[in-house]
């Protein structure tokens, strides 16, 4: 049953777009981390998470991404999402993690967002 | 919890193996959609099956490693809603206990969440917890 989490990397105008294919789980999570963190050693400090290929989610894997955001508030950069299922939408809500970061409908808004941003 | 009549029922004995929670959440969305769900609706009975079983295989501490999964289909001429329990025979738990707990550091609250997503994404929830184990019964309407 174990699916390992895939994931791929784009850089594009200084923000890093991390794509996920799978569950986050808390091996997913660590997968997840695991990628983040290399790109903030790169010099990255804003990061795209998008999670259309992700349809599952645990509060495990969720904790571990709040480990990231909060690491990203330390270096003072920035960690956004986009096309998150409704349902894992409401569960970030839940969880809070929607007041730390931020979570946009598509990719194309996201990326714009965090380029005015800067 | 509001008694409804049971139109069908199906009850499964599940090992405490990793990633069992995967299994659990498939089961209840394959009743759910036969019976009609939407699409967003099943995704959130899917997190909630998958938070439930997490409490069951990392907090129950039960000595028997398997937990029940117990889906009940419930209405009158039409189903009406999704029934689920699930139930371990681990040592039980206090909510009070557990909302009484201090997050490790300032911020984001990391652990813990489990049956406030359950809440959050079902109808209703009812727990009963005791020594002879934990029982997470939760409603969703269809």
């Amino acid at each position: 049953m174990t699916e390992s989490m895939k994931i791929t990397v784009d850089r594009r105008d200084g923000i890093a777009l991390i794509y996920t294919d799978g569950y986050i789980n808390n091996q997913g999570g660590e997968e997840i981390a695991r990628v983040a963190y290399e790109l903030i050693d790169g010099g990255y400090k804003r990061l795209l998470l998008n999670l259309e290929k992700t349809k599952i989610v645990n509060s495990i894997g969720i904790s571990i991404l709040i480990e990231i955001i909060e690491k990203m508030i330390e270096i003072d950069g920035r960690l956004a999402f986009c096309n998150l299922t409704p349902t894992i939408d409401k569960t970030f809500h839940i969880m809070g993690l929607a007041q730390y970061s931020s979570i946009y409908p598509d990719e194309a808004s996201a990326v714009e967002q965090q380029k005015s941003a800067e | 919890m509001a008694k409804s009549a049971v139109l069908k029922e199906v009850i499964v004995t599940l090992p405490m193996t990793p990633e069992i929670e995967r299994d659990a959440c498939e089961k209840a969305s394959a009743v759910a959609r036969s019976m009609g769900m939407s699409q967003d609706k099943i995704d959130e009975v899917k997190i909630a099956v998958i938070e439930a079983c997490l409490n069951a295989l990392q907090h129950s501490k039960a000595t028997l490693r398997e937990f029940e999964l117990e889906l009940s289909i419930l209405g009158g001429a039409e189903p009406e809603a999704l029934q689920i329990a699930v139930r371990d025979t681990g040592v039980g738990f206090s909510r009070t206990q557990l909302e009484g707990r201090k997050p490790e550091k300032p911020g984001l609250r990391k652990r813990g969440w489990g049956l406030k997503i359950i809440e959050g994404l079902m109808d209703e929830v009812h727990i009963e917890s005791g020594a002879s184990g934990t029982t997470v019964v939760m409603r969703k309407t269809r």
